[in-house]
């Protein structure tokens, strides 16, 4: 308990990394990550911003909201970038020419740059092992250009370039990609699936990430209510409810080990979290019932995945 | 101060747009965005600070007496503090000019 009154102190600190005055929707989920994230991240840290909302909406010619050094990348070469900076802070503390010992260096990205452009530059940077975090805003398309759709689509989910209409009856035909599994398989320290909604888990995955030598990703749930069609007071209860029905399973994979954080003791209806976003409204109770049963044996796996490396 | 995009030409652009002012977005004002109001009665306040934390514009803070006040420079009305209060101390009304 006193860990988590610890973790709350750091996060209720007043200094804003990410200053107000920003571009995004009212009722943005993903700039709620970005404050609590940096929050604990802290001052020495070196940003290197993806193309996507979180870098349109902070960076605004001639403004920014950031507070801590800054660097754009592309949608392809984050990591790429992330580790080049890695590398030559490495080599100029090794000179003794260093301004910023210790220097965090942090990649922000989409969905859309992580699982689709930029998986390739991940996948290397993860494999040679650069001592960074990457952080992956999941707000499951690429909102920034008007919501078409990236592989972190959901299932059934409409986006302007996966429509309902006609013949096509179900929006996205496949399945979210499993993105924190690809980051697994690249055995990196550390792994974790995270969500504004839940604070003080957030914060606490966060710690442990920088914390971490070696490459650690953190991929993070964070509601859209612009193009998921939701009231734009609804981001903090949609990542609640997507991670109580199984959409978003909250856990951590330490060197392989799982822990699943947020257990529920019973996975409420997939209904009570599609309901509530147009993005799902043409859906029929055959695909919700397909959807809920998938997510189920999903969930299973995670569990049994962790009782394996508890045991 | 920070001169907007509208007003900046091109001879006064660093070289690489870079941005040597940290924090300047500060300066710019989203609160006319709004069109609904959150209402604060103190009254009722248990100061639990879920407001700050789930404020996406980082627009409300501490005051002296502990409460959590916010700032309506930069509040967007998207109503996530009156949803996620749990004494429904802060209820969202239509703004008038």
């Amino acid at each position: 308990m006193s860990s988590v009154k610890k973790l709350a102190s750091k996060m209720l600190e007043e200094k804003e990394f990410f200053a107000p005055g920003h571009r995004a929707c009212g009722g943005c989920g993903e700039v709620i990550g970005l404050r609590l994230a940096f929050k604990e991240i802290g001052g020495n840290a070196i940003v290197v911003n993806a193309t996507g909302c979180s870098e349109i909406i902070a960076s605004q010619y001639p403004y920014t909201s950031w507070n801590i050094p800054w660097i754009h990348a592309l949608f392809e070469n984050t990591a790429a970038v992330a580790s080049g900076i890695e590398a030559g802070l490495k080599i100029m503390e090794k000179k003794g020419i260093s301004h910023s010992k210790g220097a965090k260096v942090v990649a922000v990205a989409g969905d859309g740059a992580t699982s689709d452009i930029g998986l390739q530059a991940l996948s290397g940077a993860l494999e040679r092992g650069h001592d960074f975090v990457y952080i992956c805003l999941d707000n499951e398309a690429y909102m920034n250009t008007g919501i078409q759709r990236s592989s972190a689509t959901p299932y059934g989910a409409t986006t302007t370039t996966s429509p309902v209409g006609g013949k096509q009856k179900i929006g996205q035909v496949t399945w979210k990609k499993d993105m924190p599994s690809i980051a697994v398989a690249h055995n990196i320290p550390y792994v974790a699936t995270a969500c504004p909604s839940y604070p003080v888990d957030l914060v606490a995955k966060i710690k442990k990430a920088i914390e971490v030598k070696g490459p650690a990703y953190i991929h993070m749930f964070t509601a859209c209510p612009t193009g998921w069609g939701c009231p734009s007071n609804m981001a903090v209860k949609l990542g609640r409810l997507a991670v109580q029905t199984g959409v978003f399973p909250l856990y951590e994979v330490e060197n392989g080990a799982y822990t699943v954080n947020v257990k529920p003791a019973k996975l409420k209806p997939v209904a009570e979290y599609l309901k509530i976003q147009k993005r799902f409204r043409h859906l029929g109770d055959e695909e919700i019932k397909y959807i809920e049963q998938r997510l189920a044996e999903e969930y299973q796996k995670l569990l049994e995945k962790s009782e394996a490396s508890a045991s | 101060m920070t001169k907007a995009e509208n007003e900046i030409t091109w001879k006064e652009i660093n070289i690489g747009a870079t941005v040597h002012e940290p924090g300047n977005a500060s300066q710019y004002k989203t609160g006319d965005w709004r069109s609904n109001v959150p209402v604060v009665d103190f009254s009722k306040c248990i100061k639990c600070a879920l407001c700050y934390i789930f404020c996406p514009e980082g627009c409300i803070t501490k005051n002296d007496d502990g409460f959590f006040e916010i700032d309506m420079y930069y509040c967007k009305g998207c109503g996530i503090c009156a949803e996620e209060c749990p004494t429904d101390s802060i209820i969202m009304k239509e703004e008038k000019e």
